[in-house]
């Protein structure tokens, strides 16, 4: 018998397999980085001659996670200084704690400048968010008072607001009067205050804070590190959904991922911009046949609006709670149809990101039209957030033969603000409505959108169980999934948004032997308790990844 | 000090005419050297005609002009252009069809060297009161409308006369600090639309010999304020398209550039050779020399 066809055993606790036919087995047969079989020994031993490994005896096998909607970009964001305000683990297992106050995140600062020895070297923070620190702006002599000699910049937890110190507006050309832009308000000094909102106005100062252009784009240190993060949450299927796939970072990534250490495998979707449909489709076509196990390529991710709490989303009639206008369109409905229309007719999968109820009727309206020129019966075109959409949206939706991954972790963390001042009380009862997408017969994923929440698919399955708000009041009690409905959108739900659910997903015959190593059952978990199951590491593909190792 | 360099935006929504029109613009720029920016190259946006070669981020065009493409980042593309072996003279961002035209000038102002030189959106004559209307994008429409400082009324030869007025008229109310002008198959003047260029003389102006617009030029030769006379220059009742000259500014100082474009004014460094003078242009029929020369006296 070759090596290739050995087969490695391994019993464990308990294996929970999201299979319905089979939903728990104690033992599982590998053989070429597949599943060969799952059930008992006896039943496993009918395949012939294995070796038994018992180092999960104590643990519970889970199928891999998968998170559908994430941005290896986090990778890299861990070597800047974090400044949220909640706590969060580094992709060395580290758990930074929350700075609750602003004198904390100067403090942080401090800590992280004081360690820099080139005086002229940035201080880059990030994941800073003003909303839980009295909603105050972050202002440039607040952080001139961690070093005035040294540009520094520090993103806010959205990635579309930087603020700077008075040194990094200089080397921008910024430090003056005059300065005449809706994104950079200014002091009674005329002044800018340092707060650069929109990417407009971050450019020009993010390349003196560390920052480039291609920072979307995790590098090859990041794409490591983001693989960490994916081994400690249990993730062996995860998403980059906004990548560029420039020539150079395809050639990266194919060559990161093809390492025999790499954990997971990396489903890179191609954003829409800088191409013409037409130039779109066939690029995209290219790309999905150099796909590896471990880099699926060949999907479209297009952008119809901007946020709901940064007011750009386009939402319907009665618009934004506070009054502020309308969002803005990142495409225009002929674009949208084009590329629709294109890629139905050559099998390329769109997922749309879609944040109003404006942006989700126009993407349900667009893609019946170009259904009809161009029937296809299984695309699973995705809506990707699609954060207030109504029961009348999901249940054309599901005639469509759409999928949804809604953003759930969003009403832990901005629950507030939506109930406040973006939709208002009525509205953020319906946001990221899980429980009527199921009801409707859509076919339901949740993510984090890491790393503007953290990574971790079981503390978003918690947040769509529980839909509690950061001050721990209910919002949506009817919008409450289950917990098994909750772990099937985290696996399975999530390799069909992807198509890879012949693939991934469940532990069964065939798959891939992608595994979440947990300490306990989560389908047993008190609903509060779910995301606190702790995460031993990972099996992708046969191999094993010890969180304690990476 | 060099002059900065001038950055027309060119927005209205899709079918508009910007693409026909900028081929226009590139067909008649007769001898000024243009950079052309468009979102994505796409249904290739350049007459093939007009092209000399092709590169992946440049295509080099007949007469020294160039179109760059520039995707997802503005700002980047507009610094490496800054770069390129030959200057170029003038600037043109083609907006993308929901882009609104304000947030683009207003990032242009963040890079050195770069001016934004108005704001022309194109309108499809005919369909432009019913896309107006529709409930994704019209709200986008008439926010790009009214960041206008020029409308042109393209396709106007699929309109009548009367259906033309009732656009103009509407216009007043959307766009209400835009100049129009109607255009067929995108052929607008290039003067009126990108301005004077860095050196503006009478003799270059190549829309006198189709008939469409008068220009006069108001002499400088003493020191002056500059705010005042671009507050004469602005006044609505004088209906200048656009001015462009040079000036010593009063009590002192060195020599500055007068843009206008509608009823929008911006004073910039100047290099110090400059002819002095103001050359106004504007629409035949509309514009009165001698009325523009009697507002201004008083300021020059």
């Amino acid at each position: 018998m070759s090596a290739a066809m050995k087969t490695t055993v391994y019993c464990a606790k308990k294996i929970v397999t999201m299979n319905p036919q089979k939903p728990e087995a104690s033992h599982v047969a590998i053989r070429e980085g597949r599943i060969l079989a799952v059930g008992s020994l006896e039943e496993i031993a009918t395949w012939g001659e294995y070796e038994l490994d018992e180092r999960f005896a104590d643990k519970v096998l889970f199928p891999g996670l998968i998170e559908g909607h994430a941005h290896t970009m986090e990778g890299t964001l861990w070597r800047y200084v974090y400044c949220g305000y909640f706590d969060r683990m580094d992709p060395h297992g580290k758990t930074w704690s929350g700075n609750k106050s602003i004198d904390a995140v100067l403090e942080a600062l401090k800590i992280a400048e004081a360690k820099l020895e080139d005086p002229d070297a940035p201080l880059t923070g990030w994941q800073l968010d003003p909303i839980y620190l009295e909603n105050k702006p972050v202002t440039r002599a607040q952080l001139d008072s961690v070093s005035a000699s040294r540009p520094i910049g520090v993103l806010n937890a959205s990635g579309h607001i930087l603020y700077a110190n008075t040194r990094a507006l200089e080397l921008a050309g910024l430090m003056k009067s005059g300065v005449n832009h809706p994104g950079i308000p200014l002091g009674s000094d005329g002044m800018p205050t340092g707060e650069l909102k929109g990417p407009d106005a971050m450019t020009p100062v993010g390349a003196h804070v560390g920052m480039n252009r291609s920072m979307t784009d995790a590098d090859e240190r990041g794409l490591r590190d983001f693989a960490r993060l994916c081994v400690r949450t249990g993730v062996t299927t995860v998403t980059d959904l906004a990548a560029r796939l420039e020539p150079d970072s395809v050639e990266m990534m194919l060559r990161v991922t093809g390492e025999a250490s790499f954990p997971a495998c990396v489903v890179p979707l191609r954003i829409f911009l800088g191409l013409a449909p037409n130039e779109l489709i066939p690029e995209v076509a290219r790309l999905k046949k150099l796909s590896t196990d471990r880099l699926s390529l060949g999907r479209i991710k297009l952008v119809a609006d901007g946020s709901i709490q940064g007011y750009s989303a386009r939402l319907r009639w009665p618009g934004y709670h506070n009054g502020a206008p309308n969002g803005l369109w990142y495409c225009s409905p002929e674009q949208m149809q084009e590329i629709y229309e294109l890629a139905l007719e050559e099998g390329i999968q769109v997922h749309t990101h879609t944040n109003g109820d404006q942006a989700t009727q126009l993407a349900i309206e667009r893609l019946e039209v170009a259904l009809k020129k161009h029937p296809a019966h299984d695309h699973r075109f995705v809506l990707q957030h699609c954060q207030l959409a109504d029961r009348a949206q999901f249940t054309r939706m599901a005639a469509l033969g759409m999928s949804v991954n809604l953003f759930a972790n969003h009403q832990f963390y901005w629950g507030e603000e939506h109930y406040n001042l973006t939709v208002g009380p009525d509205r953020a009862l319906r946001m990221n409505a899980a429980r009527t997408a199921l009801d409707c017969g859509v076919p339901l994923a949740v993510h984090s959108d890491a790393p503007i929440t953290p990574l971790g698919p079981l503390f978003t399955a918690w947040c769509a169980v529980n839909r509690l708000t950061r001050s721990g009041r209910v919002q949506g009690e009817y919008e409450k999934i289950t917990i098994n409905e909750a772990l099937w959108a985290i696996t399975m739900g999530a390799a069909h948004s992807l198509h890879m659910d012949g693939l991934v997903g469940s532990i069964e015959v065939g798959k891939r032997a992608d595994f979440a190593v947990l300490d306990s059952d989560p389908r047993l978990a008190k609903p509060e308790e779910l995301k606190d199951i702790k995460v031993w590491g990972t099996v992708q593909g046969g191999r094993i990844f010890a969180a304690a190792d990476v | 000090m060099s002059e900065p360099l001038l950055v027309t935006i060119i927005g209205g929504y899709l079918g508009a005419g910007k693409t026909t029109m900028v081929n226009h613009l590139l067909r008649t720029a007769n001898g000024r050297k243009l950079a052309i920016m468009v979102n994505e190259f796409g249904a290739l946006p350049i007459d093939a005609d007009l092209i000399e070669a092709q590169g992946d981020d440049l295509i080099s065009i007949a007469g020294g002009c160039v179109c760059c493409s520039f995707g997802s980042d503005l700002s980047a593309a507009l610094i490496e252009l800054g770069s390129l072996p030959v200057r170029p003279d003038q600037v043109v961002i083609e907006c993308s069809g929901v882009a609104i035209p304000s947030a683009i000038a207003a990032s242009v102002t963040l890079l050195d060297g770069f001016t934004p030189d108005g704001t022309v959106v194109l309108v499809d004559a005919e369909t432009i009161r019913e896309s107006a209307e529709n409930e994704y994008i019209g709200d986008t429409i008439t926010r790009q409308l009214a960041d206008a400082d020029l409308v042109v009324m393209n396709k106007a030869d699929l309109v009548s006369a009367m259906e033309l007025t009732a656009l103009e008229a509407w216009l007043q109310e959307i766009a209400p600090r835009a100049k129009t002008l109607s255009a067929e198959h995108g052929k607008a003047p290039l003067d009126l639309v990108l301005g004077l260029g860095s050196a503006p003389i009478l003799s270059q102006q190549s829309g006198h010999a189709d008939g469409l617009f008068d220009s006069i030029a108001l002499p400088c030769p003493r020191a002056l304020e500059g705010a005042a006379l671009a507050a004469k220059l602005t006044d609505p009742a004088l209906n200048i398209t656009r001015a462009k000259g040079f000036f010593d500014p009063a009590p002192s100082g060195t020599r500055k550039a007068l843009h206008i474009v509608g009823r929008r004014w911006e004073i910039t460094e100047a290099p110090q050779n400059a002819p002095l003078g103001i050359v106004c242009i504007g629409l035949k029929g509309q514009f009165d020399g001698d009325l523009i020369r009697e507002s201004a006296s008083e300021t020059l």
